[in-house]
């Protein structure tokens, strides 16, 4: 077992990149799971018959499943603590069977009421590169 | 069209407490394997009191609201019509679980674009902790798909 701990900010750049999280294909057992454990209980997610009454061809996964793996993307890059903000933009549906990578790049350095600050662009994508969620992150260091 | 006079809304401050046992079907569910979600040994050894909360399962605290749907019952947003368009969170603490959560819920912004073909409705959410610190704070955009 290792503690993750901060990467020296002295030695970042911008354009550097995180270790990418590659999931395993979606599947529906996936939806369930989330269903259950987030609370989101939006039949959307799970109720194929309800996804078509929407105009929906099929049951989608949900945006803040996505969210939550880039939230692994950034703690296994640092402590949680140090994340101070996460803005995720659902751009496009991920569907079930596609097999999401969660990238993030440094794309600022600066130093701000006398931290030392890095701003991450963050974003998940299919095996084609389709992007799914946009977003950033902000990491400060004490 | 949502009506407008709801902007600045707030909604019944309600609390939750953070169970471990949900932290761990949490964890199974994003498959985060990293111990210190998992196993409350190692979550000490890291230096917290219990198994932290994860980044973004704040939002899924606040839908143990007493009445999740109640901003839908208020603008009369029908389920089959919304998107969630965008979830922003900014952190100034951590939370554990054992942790009692006060979520404070307000309707910050109602717009359109595309000639009304597209509404936006703007929460922003409160979260402090049992100490009255300030956990987190939370935007919710939900997009309003209309005809």
């Amino acid at each position: 077992m290792t503690t993750i701990t901060l990467p020296a900010w002295d030695a970042l750049q911008p354009g550097d990149t995180l270790p990418p999280l590659e999931l395993p294909a979606i599947t529906r057992l996936t939806l369930a799971l989330y269903c259950g454990a987030s609370g989101d209980h939006n039949p959307i997610h799970v109720d194929t018959d309800f996804a078509k009454s929407a105009g929906m061809p099929d049951v989608f996964v949900h945006g803040m499943l996505s969210a939550a793996w880039l939230a692994r993307l950034l703690t296994n890059w640092v402590p949680q603590s140090a994340i101070r903000s996460l803005d995720v933009r659902f751009a496009a549906i991920t569907q079930v069977g596609e097999r999401i990578t969660c990238t993030g790049t440094v794309a600022e350095k600066f130093e701000h009421e006398g931290r030392r600050w890095v701003r991450l662009q963050v974003a998940t994508a299919n095996e084609q590169g389709t992007p799914k969620l946009t977003g950033e992150a902000l990491v400060a260091w004490l | 069209m949502i009506d407008r006079r709801h902007i600045g809304h707030t909604l019944p401050p309600f609390e939750v407490e953070v169970e471990k046992g949900r932290l761990r079907f949490f964890a199974k569910a994003t498959g985060q394997t990293d111990p210190v979600y998992i196993d409350e040994a190692a979550a000490r050894a890291a230096g917290h009191p219990g198994l932290p909360v994860p980044p973004s399962f704040f939002f899924c605290l606040e839908m143990e609201s007493p009445n999740p749907a109640a901003i839908r019952e208020l603008l009369g947003m029908d389920y089959r019509s919304l998107l969630h368009g965008e979830q922003g969170f900014s952190y100034h603490a951590m939370a554990h679980a054992g942790d009692t959560l006060r979520f404070e819920q307000r309707i910050a912004d109602i717009y359109d674009k595309k000639g009304g073909a597209l509404e936006f409705v703007v929460r922003h959410t409160r979260v402090s902790n049992q100490r009255d610190e300030l956990v987190a704070e939370l935007r919710c955009v939900t997009v309003v798909r209309n005809g």
